[in-house]
This record gives structure tokens, C-alpha cells and sequence, in this order.
């Protein structure tokens, strides 16, 4: 048979099941069947575009054909147009790898790729339907649990990543066009699945492979903001209060670990009482867990340093400046317990930085209100109390993580907190008169967060005569006219003087009056509408997965040695007159917890709801509450 | 090459108050943002830039948002290859039909089989795939090659350049210089041999 008579013979046309046509000639066929569109006759077209339906259960013979004229196609997507054959490409994109067997699936990845790589005019289209795979199709979902789909879906991401890998090395621009497609396609939070975390799983291998070069930052941005949402999305306040069984909340997590069936107990009141129901925090702990998994690799590949700048800038953006977070911040500390020397370090240098930047709004600087600039004023009136806030959530950040950070070590923790004492006195030195709490409230974070960490960290800091030293400015900041002592939360003051003065820190002649009720409102004051006075982002992780990872590397509050616990001898030689009062000498008979409402106690006096409440926080108070002093570290 | 072009502008960049602190980062980065883009204002794609901030002033626009105007001198790196200019890039990956290429690391360039001539032909050597030239042995052209073609199209959204290889003064960059240096030297011999007989 000559070759022209097998053109003309459409019967002929794409029967190459017995192997008698070679490559090249289908290529041939099919390039005429294009070009035949365009010359009104569109018979060889249409069968072209019907060869490339797929009919369930079809034969071996009819996937070999759909393999030759995917492969024909893909040689010939210089004579493609696209309206001419609209219907064709409509095929093309139409068709899912995971109703393909694996060589036709290469052939179709063959034929995007030549596709995306051959005209610009492909490429979106390419790359959507490729991202389009990263979330199986329902049957697939649903069947994961056998081998052989788990199987498939190993086969059918593979082809994926390397079709948008290879894509990307002929088309360098591509990478830049993927991302914002990413970021479109991200599957919205669904209380019915997961699909989420399937689909960060694959925003996870982008970053591993060179893509991620040029698009890391992006693809960690679109991870955290999901962390975000999802961590929103559950309403963590209404949990803590709600619970009956108050007294187990009052424990740190760690402390349930121990207690058999409490443990249980606890994960399941904790999944019970989300509003939508368990899968949100499902979703919320495999997303964390994912993300931890994806840090410890970036680190074993020695790349985690460069990995941990992008994830600040996501952490900055999305986490920092929202305060409802209970657990998405932690993939900066866990980051952080890779790395401690490395990362450890820039996390805390980068929030101190954020403190003391250079735009901080200083006391002494006054904004004018013209009435020909009001919309000026009000708009720097805005950035000023975004800045603050900022700022004070920096603080709060820094606090809780040189507190709660076991990797840290005790001079770093020193040598912030000398950092954190020095700018306090400058700001003491510099302040004006106005002694409302709102008119000073950098200034308060940051004592509070002193005597955050000093909680923690009281008798490893005390027990080095450097240390020590480095805080003597402590003293002045606290007796200052602006009173801390005063206005920061209570608990915390209440429990860092109980220290200061058990472990011999300095000596305050005049008198301090505890007053319980202004204490609420003056940390209120300072706090703002966010509370930030009792923002500790770094309080035990509220998710089972989620902690597992994270317990090893957290200080517990359980872990801590008070100063004042063990060394009855030394009370003897306590040098503190902090209250001033004859009631702090009855104080040092006693070595335990103390909740009398009007001395220095460590139960906390706000949210107090009701007095079945104050009395369950007899035992060792929860997250935000510290209660005892800390162990060496 | 053909398709670059350097051009100097004078601009008005805007930047927001919270950068006043440091007006020469805003304003890079400001025209940083438009870096392998194409701008219908600069007709092209902007490559690279170099700025001079010329006003010691600044306008503050009215609104909510105070951005400031600060008036610049820039010199613009632009790329914008029109048809039938020539341009040059690496060759990435060569089939039985087609031929793709990187121009200036960022553009992609194909050239398919019906716009390279007959005189190129497939082959596979030593397991590589290449186009050899069946008048002349020598003028390969494989992955790694610079390769010379001519601009049929270019896709200025994606930047992507469909190119040929038909005109006979494209193909390898290498080869084609090798080629015009000996036609060179061997015009001057003429010319040499020409006046010495006259």
C-alpha cells in the first residue's frame, strides 16, 4: 500500500495496534488531519478528536493508540492553532492522569510539556491542569487506604512534579506564572476533608525541588496563611472556658502525659468541643506535621537557614499580628529547636530588632493635627498604633520563646534580657510625664517581658555573678515613677518578685502596694483591645501530633525550680523588702504556693468567671500563667 | 544581538510614607517590580535599571494614603525582539522537531522543524541528539550550543520567541563566526594579491 493511498484511506488512518505504521508516518497522518481543518475539510479532525476519548474498560489495543497520537501530537504542536482546533485542546485538557494507565499518562505528560514549552500560548493552560492533580479526585480520596491507589497517586504526582520541573527548565519564566496559579487553586478550608493538607504536601515537594528556589518565599506565605485560617477557624477560648473538667486545663500539657486515661480524656474533650467538629484540628495538626516534617528535611539537606529567612517573612506577614494563634506559630520554634545556633538565634535577634527598630514611636515625639492635613494625621494616627502594637507583639514573642525555648542557651537568654534592661532604662530616662498605661505601653511589654522570662529562667541567671550584674538596672526600671509593677499582669509581677526576692536580686526600699483590683485594669490599660498583656504565644501546643514534636525542645512550667522551692536555709539571707509591708515576713515561712488575693500570689486575677473557677486554679495555674520558678537551664 | 536597547527616562516613582527613611531602596524596589516584564510605556521588557534621584522635594498626592512623587533619571536595559532580527541563546533541548533555546536566561525560544532548513538534519550521536548540517560536517548544532535564529514572533506575555532557522546566516554562533573571520581573511588576500598584480 503507498504511502497516498494510506493518507487518503481514513479507515486506516490510526489502526496501528499491529505495529505496521511507523512513529513518523502517524505524525504525518496527524499533521494532516490538522491542517485538513483549516482547509474546510474537518472529517479526519473529527476522528482525531474521537480517538482521544477514553472509554471505561477499553482494550489494550485502544490505550496503544491513544499512547501513538498523544506522541504524534506532541511533534506536531507547531501546526496546533488555537481556535482552529479549540475542540482538540478542550480534549487535551480535559483528560485526567488519574484515569490513565502509566503509559499513557507519560504520553499526555509528553504532550503538555511539548505543549507549554512550544507556544507561549499553552503554557497557563498546561500548568493549570497539572496543578489541577494535585488533589485526587474523590474516588481516589476515598480509597487511600489501599495499596495499590497509594500506589497510583505516588506514580501520578512523579509525573506531575517532573512535567512542571521540566517545563521549567525550558520555559524560565514559567516558575513565575505557577505560583500566583498555586496560590488561585489552594483548596479553602472544608470541614468535610483534608484536602488541604494534600494539597500543601505538594506545595511542600515544589519547594524541595529548583523551584523552589525562585518561588520559596511565596510557597511558605501560602502555607502559613492556611495555617492561619485554619488556626482561627477554631475557637480556642470557647474550649479552654467551656470545659467542665477545668482542673485538667490547668495543667500545662505535659503534665496530662503521664495520667493514662486523662490523656485520652483530654484530646478528646479538646476535638469535641470545636464547633466543626474534628476535622479542623485534624487538619490544623496533619498540616503542622507535614510542616515540621518538611523543616527537619530542608535542615538534614543543610538548607534550613535560607529556608528560615522566607519562613520569617511568612511568619511576619501572616502569624505575628495575629493574636488569636494558639498553635500556627510554632513552626518558627520548631524551626528554631533544628537549628539553635543558627536559626535560634536570628528568631530571637529579628524580634528583638523589631523592638528596638528605629521607627519605634518614641514617647517625646508629637504628631501635628492640622485641619488642612486631617486625613494625613489620621493616617499616621493609624500607622503609629499599628507600629505599637506591632512592637508589642514582637515583645511578646521574644518573651515567651526565651522562655519556653529548652535549646537556648543561658547566655543568649542573658545577653537579650541585658538588651531588653538596657533599652527599658534608656526609655525611663527619656519618658515625659504622662503616666497613663496606654501612653507607655512598649515600655510595659517590655518589663513584662523581663519579668516573663526571669520567671523561667531566675535561678540560672542568678546563680552567674555576670548575669546578675547585667540586671542591675532592673531595679531603677521598676521603682520608676511609671510604676511596671503596677500595671503589668499580675501573675507575672507577682511571681517574679516572689523570685527576686527569694533568690537575693536587688533590694527596693519603698513600699509596694498590691492592689488586686487596679492591677486588672491597669494591664487591661496597657494591653489594649488585643490583650496583649496576656499574650504568650509560646504556651504549651494544643495539638497531639503537633506537640510530640514540639515537647522535647519546651520548657514546661512543670520543669522550673523556683528559687524560692527547695532552699528554706537561704530565706534567712533574702535581702528583698519589695512590698515593704509586715505582711512579705510572714510570706517567707511559707514555701509553698501562696493564692491569698492580696499578696504577691501566682494565680492569675483576671478571667475569673465565677469562684468554682479560683478555686480550681489552687493547683498549678495553665498556659499563660506561670507558676513556679524556674530550673537551671 | 539584536533586540536590546539601552534608553534613558525620566520617571515619577511613588512611595509609600512608611519608606521615606530610605528612598533609594523604595525606588528600586518600586522598578524592581517591573523586571522581566513587559511595558507597553517602555515598549519592551525591562531588563536592568540604573537611577538617579534628581529632586531634593517630593509631591505628596492627597488621600488617605500620603504616597510622595519623587522624580528620577533612569537608564533602562530594554529587550524587545522584533520580527526578523536576529538574537542568540543556549540551546536546552533538541527532538526531531524542535529545537529550544534560552535567550538571555530568561526567554524561551523554539525553533520547529518546518522553520529549519533542509540543509539541517536529526541525528543521534553518541546518544545525543543533534542537527547536523549535511554541506558543511562541522556546523553541530547539540545542547550547549549558542545558537544565532531569527525572530518570527514574540510573545510578549510569557516572552516567549517562536524563531527560524531558514535564513542561511543563523545556526551556531560559533560556526558562523569561524566562517565570517575566514571569509574575511580570505577577502583580504584577494584584495592583497589584486594590488599586488596591478
Amino acid at each position: 500500500m503507498g504511502a497516498s493511498e494510506v493518507l487518503t484511506d481514513p479507515s486506516s488512518l490510526y489502526d496501528v495496534g499491529n505495529g505496521e505504521y511507523s512513529d513518523t508516518y502517524t505524525m504525518l497522518t496527524v499533521r494532516n488531519a490538522l491542517a485538513s481543518v483549516q482547509n474546510g475539510e474537518s472529517e479526519r479532525y473529527e476522528e482525531l478528536v474521537q480517538s482521544m476519548q477514553i472509554i471505561k474498560g477499553a482494550d489494550h489495543a485502544v490505550w496503544a493508540d491513544l499512547v501513538t497520537i498523544l506522541n504524534a501530537l506532541s511533534g506536531s504542536v507547531a501546526c496546533i492553532d488555537i481556535i482552529h482546533h479549540r475542540k482538540l485542546l478542550s480534549s487535551v485538557f480535559g483528560m485526567s492522569l488519574w484515569d490513565l494507565k502509566p503509559h499513557v499518562m507519560e504520553a499526555l505528560v509528553g504532550l503538555l510539556i511539548s505543549l507549554a514549552a512550544t507556544s507561549g500560548k499553552y503554557l497557563d493552560s498546561c500548568l493549570n491542569m497539572l496543578i489541577g492533580h494535585f488533589v485526587p479526585p474523590r474516588w481516589v480520596i476515598d480509597r487511600l487506604s489501599q495499596r495499590r491507589v497509594i500506589d497510583q497517586k505516588t506514580d501520578v504526582l512523579s509525573q506531575v512534579h517532573g512535567a512542571i520541573l521540566k517545563i521549567s527548565l525550558l520555559v524560565p519564566l514559567a516558575p513565575s506564572r505557577l505560583l500566583p496559579m498555586l496560590a488561585q487553586q489552594m483548596p479553602k478550608i472544608n470541614k468535610k476533608d483534608n484536602v488541604v493538607v494534600m494539597y500543601v504536601e505538594n506545595l511542600f515537594k515544589l519547594e524541595s525541588s529548583p523551584i523552589g528556589q525562585v518561588g520559596s518565599s511565596m510557597l511558605f506565605m501560602m502555607v502559613m496563611e492556611r495555617l492561619r485560617d485554619l488556626d482561627l477557624e477554631i475557637d480556642w477560648d470557647d474550649i479552654l472556658q467551656d470545659d467542665s473538667s477545668r482542673g485538667m486545663f490547668d495543667m500545662e500539657l505535659e503534665d496530662t502525659m503521664n495520667e493514662g486515661e486523662e490523656v485520652g480524656l483530654f484530646w478528646n474533650l479538646m476535638y469535641q468541643n470545636t464547633s466543626g467538629g474534628n476535622v479542623v484540628f485534624e487538619s490544623l495538626d496533619k498540616l503542622m506535621v507535614i510542616s515540621f516534617d518538611h523543616l527537619e528535611s530542608c535542615n538534614l539537606d543543610g538548607r534550613l537557614d535560607q529556608v528560615f529567612e522566607k519562613l520569617f517573612g511568612a511568619f511576619e506577614n501572616f502569624i505575628l499580628n495575629t493574636y488569636k494563634s494558639k498553635v500556627s506559630q510554632f513552626l518558627m520554634f520548631y524551626a528554631c529547636s533544628l537549628d539553635p545556633e543558627n536559626c535560634g538565634v536570628k528568631f530571637a535577634s529579628k524580634l528583638m530588632d523589631i523592638f528596638l527598630s528605629s521607627n519605634k514611636p518614641r514617647p517625646t515625639r508629637q504628631v501635628s493635627l492640622s485641619p488642612l492635613c486631617s486625613n494625613v494625621s489620621y493616617s499616621l494616627h493609624n500607622t503609629l498604633v499599628l507600629m505599637t502594637t506591632w512592637l508589642m507583639s514582637a515583645i511578646a514573642y521574644l518573651a515567651s520563646y526565651l522562655a519556653r525555648g529548652k535549646f537556648l542557651p543561658i547566655t543568649y537568654v542573658a545577653t537579650m534580657l541585658k538588651r531588653l534592661v538596657d533599652e527599658c532604662a534608656d526609655y525611663c530616662g527619656a519618658c515625659n510625664d504622662d503616666i497613663r498605661p496606654e501612653a507607655h505601653q512598649i515600655f510595659y511589654s517590655g518589663c513584662q517581658a523581663i519579668m516573663y522570662v526571669l520567671c523561667f529562667r531566675m535561678r540560672s541567671i542568678l546563680n552567674v555573678p555576670l548575669f546578675r550584674s547585667q540586671l542591675i538596672p532592673l531595679e531603677s526600671i521598676l521603682m520608676h515613677r511609671l510604676n511596671p509593677l503596677m500595671v503589668c499582669l499580675p501573675s507575672v509581677v507577682a511571681e517574679f518578685l516572689k523570685q527576686a526576692k527569694a533568690g537575693g536580686m536587688f533590694v527596693v526600699s519603698d513600699a509596694f502596694i498590691f492592689d488586686d483590683l487596679l492591677e486588672s485594669e491597669l494591664s487591661r490599660a496597657f494591653g489594649g483591645p488585643e490583650r496583649l498583656d496576656t499574650f504568650f504565644p509560646f504556651d504549651s501546643c494544643l495539638l497531639k501530633s503537633s506537640n510530640s514534636y514540639i515537647s522535647p525542645n519546651f520548657i514546661y512550667w512543670s520543669m522550673v525550680r523556683p528559687t524560692y522551692e527547695e532552699d528554706d536555709d537561704d530565706e534567712e539571707d533574702a535581702e528583698i523588702i519589695v512590698n515593704g509591708d509586715e505582711e512579705s515576713d510572714e510570706e517567707e515561712e511559707e514555701g509553698d504556693l501562696d493564692y491569698s488575693m492580696n499578696k504577691m500570689s501566682i494565680t492569675p486575677k483576671h478571667s475569673f468567671k465565677n469562684k468554682m473557677e479560683r478555686d480550681g486554679l489552687l493547683k498549678m495555674p495553665s498556659m499563660i500563667r506561670p507558676s513556679i520558678s524556674p530550673q537551671s537551664f | 544581538m539584536e533586540g536590546l536597547k539601552l534608553t534613558n527616562a525620566e520617571l515619577l516613582v511613588y512611595i509609600h510614607p512608611s519608606k521615606s527613611g530610605n528612598k533609594l531602596k523604595a525606588i528600586c524596589r518600586e522598578l524592581s517590580s517591573l523586571l522581566f516584564q513587559y511595558d507597553e510605556i517602555f515598549d519592551g521588557v525591562l531588563l536592568a535599571f540604573d537611577v538617579t534621584v534628581k529632586s531634593k522635594g517630593a509631591k505628596i498626592l492627597a488621600g488617605l494614603n500620603p504616597y510622595f512623587g519623587v522624580k528620577v533619571e533612569a537608564s533602562l536595559l530594554l529587550f524587545n525582539p522584533k520580527p526578523n532580527s536576529l538574537v542568540e541563546g543556549k540551546i536546552v533541548k533538541i527532538s526531531p522537531e524542535t529545537i529550544h533555546v534560552i535567550v538571555l536566561g530568561f526567554s524561551a525560544a523554539v525553533v520547529t522543524d518546518i522553520d529549519i532548513r533542509e540543509e539541517f538534519k536529526y541525528r543521534m550521536r553518541n546518544g545525543e541528539d543533534c542537527f547536523v548540517s549535511s554541506s558543511h560536517k562541522r556546523h553541530v548544532l547539540k545542547v550547549g550550543t549558542m545558537l544565532r535564529l531569527q525572530v518570527e514572533s514574540f510573545d510578549e506575555e510569557v516572552m516567549h520567541i517562536a524563531g527560524s532557522l531558514l535564513p542561511a546566516n543563523t545556526g551556531c554562533v560559533k560556526w558562523l563566526e569561524k566562517q565570517s573571520e575566514e571569509a574575511l581573511h580570505m577577502d583580504r588576500l584577494v584584495l592583497i594579491c589584486t594590488l599586488f598584480f596591478t
